[in-house]
């Protein structure tokens, strides 16, 4: 991509090559545009686009393919892990990437990220956690905290009554296939920075052979929640952020 | 448990020996270019699976013991979208479990070669020999409505050789195929002369192979916008079409003059042969028509021979399922019997031939073969 400059002037923040020139359909203050935006940096900085496969889940996120300019397979819900199972063993050369959201990969995937993570696929695993099922309204998910409110836990999600929000990273973690597991977040400037470090990590960690890597991105979703963009951001930073703390959870590479 | 006792490298074409037939289907798969193999334990098919865990590795295959049939698919159906040659094998309660993928490779059109070594059901069913899931396989099996090739086969060695023309349809048409066996098929060993052949590639202008030099290709089933999805349904259509134009396939036995006719296929062809044998030694002239497309079901050509016929026989491991079918193929020209068990049960060549006297017996009014159709 070429950018036409005045005379003097310094180019300090273009569209990466690899995020396609489209708007997305995303609500407004939305974060999956930026974990997009980072997925396609960090894959673009390694040079991975023409070895990229990527695999889209089912919800809001299933239009990555039309943002992120690599190959795509649209998965059923919550299969992205087997997917792309079924991508590296045939493709030993790919870079295999999955996009998934909370509903997909902690309620109806479950079984496929546990056993993809439980084999040490050399997979690279975005898990986008916003706490609720955007694409159909706002639904409880397995990840909503306590007491937050949703279209099918209008009165706050009671333990006693729809159970515990399920820490997946963490749980991911503790098995010996998984690398590389860490968590970021879209809640402002430095986190975003951060965040791209997690994946630019869990990529090289695909690319080194070593198992399975994962990276939880908390994230917002203000129309499901019920908030302003702004609001959204703060209940991210403030909320969200102190019940699924951000940081490297497990990085088994750094281990002898 | 596998029976395997023969050395692999001893199977060569042309030979004559004596397989099991998931053994049997699982290296006609392998001696066809299959790529990988993904699968999950079920008995009547699980000793597919593991020919597969000894066979594979040693030709430098993947092969994955997914952590269920919804793994197991998807795992074909990301493998099979990268332009690769896939199998994948379960029994009945597993491919129920297996038809939302199926219902997105039909939409996505990814080609993949599914076998279902069927049992008894509903539910956990039993493990006997079935013909149960006839209309699941061959009525959309998942959601959304589509058609896919359906292949039956009726012996051994007729298993190994639609496993190669299995994926030379599936890839022809870019589309999921379905071999439909049954536990008998699946369990039985028979002398087999074996027939190897590796269907040739096709360039692939669709498959995911990292977007390197070229625009990002997506794999996907999902148009949102109406106008979007009915144009796509359009093209599926149009392809399911051009599938029932040229893909029918079904073999005759004793035609020639058969005025009952009994239409099975897979184990239950095996039945009514027998029975035929029987039926003419004492005088009754039956012939049997066996589909081997179970769809596209051979409908034409079963009309035809029907009218030449008094009367036609279903005989199926079900309590009656492709005689629907025949009533449709041959809209009510001649009578159309039903003679089934299920459960895991299978009718004895005895019980066929009671069912073909009753048929005999109602249709004799009849003055002979009829030339034409009656109104």
């Amino acid at each position: 991509m070429t950018t036409e400059t005045q005379a003097g002037a310094r180019v300090i923040f273009e569209r990466p090559a690899l995020l396609t020139d489209l708007s997305t359909h995303y609500c407004p203050g939305c974060g999956h545009g930026v974990v997009h935006r980072l997925i396609a940096e960090v894959l673009g900085d390694l040079g991975l686009g023409p070895r990229t496969i990527a695999v889209a889940p089912v919800g809001c996120a299933v239009f990555a393919y039309d943002y992120i300019g690599v190959d795509f397979v649209e998965a059923p819900h919550g299969r992205a892990p087997a997917v792309a199972t079924g991508i590296r063993r045939v493709r030993p050369d790919a870079f295999v990437l999955t996009y998934q959201g909370d509903g997909d990969l902690a309620a109806i995937g479950t079984a496929e990220i546990i056993h993809a993570a439980g084999r040490g696929e050399l997979l690279t695993a975005v898990f986008v956690n916003n706490g609720i099922y955007g694409m159909t309204g706002g639904q409880m998910a397995p990840t909503t905290l306590l007491g937050q409110r949703s279209t099918s836990s209008p009165g706050g999600r009671e333990a006693a009554f729809h159970g515990y929000p399920i820490p997946m990273t963490e749980m991911l973690a503790i098995m010996p296939g998984v690398a590389y597991a860490a968590r970021g977040s879209v809640a402002d400037a430095p986190a975003i920075g951060r965040t791209k470090q997690y994946l630019r990590r869990a990529c090289e960690v695909q690319l080194e052979g070593r198992g399975f890597a994962i990276v939880e991105v908390i994230s917002n979703c203000p129309v499901g929640w019920g908030m302003t963009p702004t609001e959204s951001m703060e209940r991210l930073r403030d909320v969200v952020a102190k019940e699924y703390r951000p940081g490297v959870i497990v990085d088994r590479t750094k281990e002898a | 448990m596998t029976t395997a006792t023969i050395p692999p490298t001893s199977l060569h074409h042309g030979h004559r020996v004596l397989m099991k037939g998931n053994e049997a289907m699982a290296e006609a798969a392998i001696r066809a270019g299959c790529d990988a193999y993904f699968g999950y334990p079920i008995t009547p098919q699980a000793e597919l699976l593991e020919w597969m865990a000894r066979r594979m590795p040693e030709e430098g295959r993947p092969f994955v013991q997914a952590e269920s049939e919804l793994g197991a698919i998807n795992m074909a159906l990301g493998a099979a979208s990268t332009g690769a040659r896939v199998l994948v094998s379960s029994s009945s309660p597993g491919i129920s479990l297996m038809a939302e993928a199926m219902s997105y490779m039909a939409g996505s059109e990814i080609p993949v070669v599914l076998v279902n070594v069927m049992r008894a059901g509903p539910g956990l069913g039993g493990i006997g020999p079935s013909q149960a899931d006839y209309f699941q396989a061959t009525k959309g099996h998942g959601h959304g409505g589509y058609k896919v090739p359906v292949l039956a086969p009726s012996s051994i060695g007729e298993a190994m050789a639609l496993m190669a023309d299995a994926f030379e349809l599936a890839e022809k048409y870019r589309t999921p195929v379905f071999i439909l066996a049954d536990g008998t098929l699946g369990q039985a060993m028979e002398p087999v002369e074996l027939q190897f052949r590796t269907p040739p590639r096709l360039a692939s202008e669709w498959a995911l192979t990292g977007a390197d030099g070229r625009p990002p290709r997506v794999v996907k089933s999902m148009h949102l916008e109406p106008e979007d999805l009915e144009a796509h349904n359009l093209h599926l259509e149009a392809k399911f079409a051009e599938i029932a134009a040229r893909e029918v396939r079904w073999a005759g036995e004793q035609l020639e003059g058969a005025e009952l006719v009994i239409v099975a296929y897979g184990t239950a062809a095996r039945v009514a042969r027998t029975a035929i044998a029987r039926a003419r030694a004492e005088g009754l002239p039956a012939g049997l028509f066996r589909p081997i497309t179970l769809w596209p079901f051979p409908s034409a050509a079963l009309a035809e021979v029907a009218a030449r016929a008094r009367g036609v026989l279903v005989v199926e491991l079900s309590a009656g399922q492709m005689v629907e079918d025949v009533r449709l193929a041959i809209e009510g020209r001649r009578p159309v019997a039903f003679e089934g068990r299920s459960g895991g049960m299978i009718p004895t060549p005895g019980e066929v031939v009671d069912a073909l006297r009753r048929l005999s017996a109602a249709t004799a009014d009849a003055t002979g073969p009829a030339t034409e159709a009656r109104p």
